[in-house]
């Protein structure tokens, strides 16, 4: 049987098109195509160094901001290549949000940390209720609503990374992209964010890259797995969704790697 | 290697099911030919043997759930587990069906068996076992094919008790006294019958190890046949 590399029916929030990414004169992915199911989790999984963040980052023109990158082929979000020349990456990257491997909150208060996107993106309406929101949306409005005026910083790790979330879902985002959001996060406070995803995918698409294949798969519907070639560069070697990735893959590279026998 | 452990375990749990498979497999033939001689002794051991048989099954059941609590298995391994939870439960209950028969012949006791009503019971008991013995190769080797061949055996194992049913029941209208001994007789070949029955189970569960796909009956045939 021949693997999977797409999803046959349902919406696509966004789509890469024989996408190849460069840093300087090395390739480090090559040959992407791929559909992202609107209104699901999609994780990217495989070993270390075959490209995982670099396609994630390739979804939102985050790759703009690193000098020697450099993205050929497409990317399509409603119909139009979100690399074409006329498009605002800006523009892209609020509606397409990001959450980082790290807690990153601004040395501000979790309030301000929550209203900053929307403020510079000249939100006019009720920002008191914008903020309280967003923190509900992130599960973390009953733990800082008495501190809103305490610094971001003032937060355990898990609530940073919610906090981190909360400012993303604030500039109303229709896809959020997840770069091992967790992995510096202990298990309660992973399995919490694990959770959050879960309730997030009803108004949002996710794209999560994780290392860790449990949480693949347990916590996505698609699961798309990359390898590297010789030449060290990283392709997408199967999609499917996620129980069937998990239960009967079908190329025998992704057997090897999920069953824990690669390399 | 990586995962030595692992796949050692895993290993393991695989030759519980054949071991326990190939007493299941002698024990029926033992259950057959203790009923048909008369051994009330060797029928008397079968009966208790079942125990062994039951404790067999918690034992793959419990060592499969210590791996996947464990080992987290994924893929074709997880598929092992749940295919050796499934045969495991099946090899348990053949095993029911063996001490049934021993126990209809403790029943029947001293008295001679009719001919005419055990003559198919041999032929049945080996047909049985030797799918059996082919679904655990089958088992073995992750044969899907060898597997969905194995289940076609079980028309010959049909056919032949249809035909101790109605020897059992021309007994029966010439032999009104015997009615019990003829009803207790066809319950055995019956046993057998369904021996049968869950050795084509066991070969869905094992296409399933070797493919991926649960499929039965119908769906089962059509699969093959588009191959
Ligand atoms: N900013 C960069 N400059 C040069 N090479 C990079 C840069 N970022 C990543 N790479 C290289 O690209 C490849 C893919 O990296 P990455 O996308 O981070 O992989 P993954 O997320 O799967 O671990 C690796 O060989 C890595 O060394
Ligand atoms: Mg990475």
């Amino acid at each position: 049987m021949k693997p999977n590399t797409s999803f046959s029916n349902g919406s696509v929030a966004v789509e890469a098109k024989e996408m190849q990414v460069y840093y300087g004169s090395f390739r480090a992915v090559k040959d992407i195509a791929l559909k992202i199911p609107t209104k699901h989790i999609t994780a990217l999984i495989g070993p270390s160094g075959c490209g995982k963040s670099t396609v994630l980052r390739s979804f939102n023109r985050m790759n703009d901001l690193v000098a020697s990158a450099r993205v050929e082929g497409q990317i399509l979000y409603h119909g139009s290549n979100i690399y074409d020349t006329h498009v605002d990456p800006v523009e892209i990257r609020r509606r397409i949000g990001m959450v980082f491997q790290k807690p990153n909150p601004f040395s501000k208060t979790i309030y301000e940390n929550v209203a900053w996107g929307a403020r510079i993106n000249g939100f006019k309406g009720n920002m008191d209720q914008l903020v309280e929101e967003s923190l509900r949306q992130a599960a973390l409005w009953d733990e800082v609503k008495d501190k809103l005026s305490q610094s971001g910083y003032s937060l355990s790790g898990g609530q940073q990374q919610r906090l981190c979330i909360a400012r993303t879902i604030a500039v109303k985002p229709e896809i959020i992209l997840m770069d091992e959001p967790t992995s510096a996060l202990d298990p309660v406070a992973t399995l919490r964010i694990e959770e959050l995803i879960q309730e997030l995918k009803k108004q949002y698409t996710i794209i999560i890259v994780t290392h860790n294949m449990q949480q693949a798969a347990r916590a996505s519907d698609y699961t798309a797995f990359f390898n590297m070639d010789g030449d060290r560069a990283g392709y997408l070697v199967e999609f499917d969704n996620t129980n069937e990735l998990f239960t009967n893959p079908k190329n025998e590279l992704t057997e090897q790697y999920i069953t824990g026998r690669f390399g | 290697m990586l995962r030595e452990t692992y796949t050692k375990e895993l290993r393991h749990l695989q030759d519980e099911i054949l071991r326990m498979g190939s007493e299941v497999e002698e024990n029926l033939l033992k259950a057959v030919e203790a009923l048909t001689k008369r051994d009330l002794a060797l029928s008397e051991k079968l009966v208790q043997a079942d125990k062994w048989f039951n404790q067999r099954r918690i034992d793959i059941g419990t060592e499969a759930f210590s791996i996947i609590a464990t080992q987290q298995p994924m893929a074709s391994d997880m598929r092992l587990i749940a295919a050796s939870l499934e045969i495991a439960g099946e090899l348990e209950r053949i095993h029911d069906y063996v001490k049934g028969i021993g126990n209809i012949s403790l029943m029947i006791g001293e008295t001679a068996v009719p001919d005419p009503l055990t003559s198919h019971m041999p032929e049945m008991a080996e047909k049985t076992r030797f799918m059996l013995h082919r679904a655990l190769d089958a088992f073995t080797e992750r044969n899907a094919q060898l597997a969905f061949e194995t289940i076609k055996g079980d028309d010959a194992v049909d056919k032949l008790y249809n035909k101790t049913y109605r020897a059992v029941m021309t007994y029966m209208a010439a032999n009104a006294d015997a009615f019990e001994l003829a009803q207790r007789l066809e319950w055995a070949a019956h046993n057998l019958e369904r021996a049968a029955d869950r050795v084509t189970n066991i070969c869905e569960w094992v296409i399933y190890l070797a493919t991926g796909e649960y499929k039965q009956g119908k769906e089962l045939l059509k699969s093959f046949e588009n191959k």
